[in-house]
């Protein structure tokens, strides 16, 4: 079904265990902020593999209780400076991980199964610090010890892409860890760039990079919905904007003061 | 910095230790490591993937094909950084302090603790040679320099460079050996700037500069290349050498 963004914010539960995607992958910023705007509290957070803006601005703004991840960063704009405060003053839970294990959680899910086995993170402080990660020894080869990594189900994974059809199928092209997200998810709420007529279906091309609309419940158009971050090749990151979000969120008064214009200056 | 460690000279040391890789994957935010991944690729042929670009990035599976492919040993040599690195090839990317209430707290691992043990040769890559990123011991192994026997770990760290010296890692007896040095920074000074113990080649040699023909291929294809992905490093680079 079509709404406005904040019809798909009022969707998202308080409490909710949320997948999010990586900076390169289509952020949904536009709906961050309208999460904001109803002021959304106590989500856990599941980042695929990676946190961005959208998981800083999260945390800064006191939504978060616990995140999982692999990093969380600006990438070339340097740390995520609401993320480390939090980490530091302990006001946020951290379960720590790996991108490939971030991944394999959800492909677990995907193909429901209980848990996937990965090689690596045996003698890391990862490993020491996960209690729900398991080592056993390789059942079928013995003298092999090798991590499992326990399915995660999602309650909703919010992502943005360039396209939706007339169907509600969603085209993500390459970016196929939105894929994962969505099957991994009871539900997805998504935004596009735009909608177009007919169906991803029709043909082989469009076909090969489109998800299903049986894994989306809503969806709602918002040009530059990414926006400060890129979409593909559609636009790029904003790099300005990128940099004085950096220098603002530096204290936890910069960020409220940039997070109070930036809520006021978006049209709800 | 001095010229010994400008960006062209650490550039054609990191092409040096790619040599002719088959495949070489660079992670996000690593300019250097991108420009001798390219520099690599007009040399030798090597493949070279580009996670943060478009044009360089082949995966169409999501980013898990990454680490699918990693897993098969499909990538030769990857790079990694670290808030610490310590004397036994231990990486951290964490962050300092008694976790998991850091001090400071970093990013995180990123792919480390799964690409550490499965790429074949690991290069460590830090530019700041300081006794606060090469300790005696992490705070926080995000992924260890090596593991005991029965652990499988086809792959790990080879090398750490760093703007001083460029270490050697021995995966056998878990310790560095200096093997070159900047060329203005004598031994001493590397070993005060270390903050762990390391072995050292006899007359450990002041590291080659770039060759004519190494800041031809930078200020030509490999600037080139580059600009998609690192568009500011790019124009500074060819600037620089122009």
């Amino acid at each position: 079904m079509q709404g406005g963004v904040d019809d798909l914010a009022a969707r998202l539960p308080n409490g909710a265990l949320i997948g999010v995607p990586a900076d390169y992958s289509g952020v949904p910023m536009a709906l961050t902020l309208a999460l904001l705007r109803r002021k959304v509290r106590d989500l856990r957070l599941f980042c695929l593999p990676t946190g961005s803006l959208q998981v800083d601005v999260l945390i800064g703004a006191g939504a978060v209780v616990q995140i999982e991840t692999s990093a969380v960063s600006l990438g070339e704009f340097g740390l995520a400076p609401c993320f480390s405060r939090a980490v530091e003053a302990g006001t946020i839970k951290v379960k720590d991980s790996t991108c490939p294990a971030m991944h394999a959680q959800l492909t677990a899910t995907e193909r429901g199964i209980p848990f996937m086995p990965m090689r690596g993170l045996l003698g890391s402080d990862l490993l020491a610090h996960r209690a729900d990660w398991r080592v056993v020894d390789n059942p079928l080869q013995p003298g092999d010890p090798i991590v499992l990594v326990p399915a995660t189900r999602l309650d909703v994974a919010i992502f943005h892409a360039p396209l939706a059809d007339q169907e509600g199928n969603v085209w993500i092209g390459r970016r196929r860890e939105l894929a994962t997200l969505a099957h991994a998810a009871e539900r997805s709420l998504v935004t596009v760039e735009r909608v177009v007529g007919g169906s991803f279906f029709e043909r082989e091309e469009t076909a090969a990079g489109a998800l299903s609309s049986l894994y989306v419940e809503a969806i709602a158009t918002v040009p530059q919905g990414a926006w400060p971050l890129g979409l593909g090749d559609r636009y790029p990151v904003d790099g300005a904007a990128m940099r004085a979000y950096a220098k603002a969120a530096r204290t936890a008064a910069g960020f409220r003061t940039w997070l109070d214009g930036t809520l006021a200056g978006v049209p709800a | 910095m001095t010229t010994g460690s400008s960006d062209a000279w650490l550039i054609t040391l990191l092409a040096r230790l790619i040599g002719s890789a088959r495949h070489v994957a660079v992670g996000a935010a690593s300019p250097l490591p991108a420009a001798a991944a390219l520099m690599a690729k007009v040399r030798h042929g090597t493949r070279v993937t580009l996670l943060h670009s478009r044009r360089y990035n082949p995966f169409t599976d999501g980013s898990r094909e990454l680490f699918d492919l990693a897993g098969q040993g499909r990538i030769d040599v990857f790079f990694l950084g670290g808030v610490q690195i310590d004397g036994q090839a231990n990486v951290n990317l964490v962050g300092t302090g008694t976790y998991p209430r850091l001090d400071k707290r970093f990013p995180g691992c990123f792919g480390a603790a799964y690409l550490a043990y499965v790429v074949p040769r690991v290069i460590l890559f830090r530019e700041e040679h300081s006794p606060r990123t090469l300790v005696e011991r992490v705070d926080f192994i995000s992924a260890p320099g090596t593991s005991p026997p029965g652990v499988f770990r086809p792959g790990g760290p080879s090398h750490l460079l760093t703007s001083l010296a460029l270490f050697a890692f021995d995966r056998a007896i878990g310790r560095f050996r200096l093997e070159a040095r900047q060329p203005d920074t004598p031994i001493e000074t590397i070993q005060r700037a270390t903050g762990f113990a390391f072995d050292q080649v006899p007359s450990v040699p002041p590291w080659p500069g770039p060759t004519t023909d190494d800041l031809a291929l930078l200020r030509g294809p490999v600037a080139t290349a580059l600009a998609e992905s690192y568009p500011e490093f790019a124009r500074r680079l060819a600037a620089h050498l122009a």
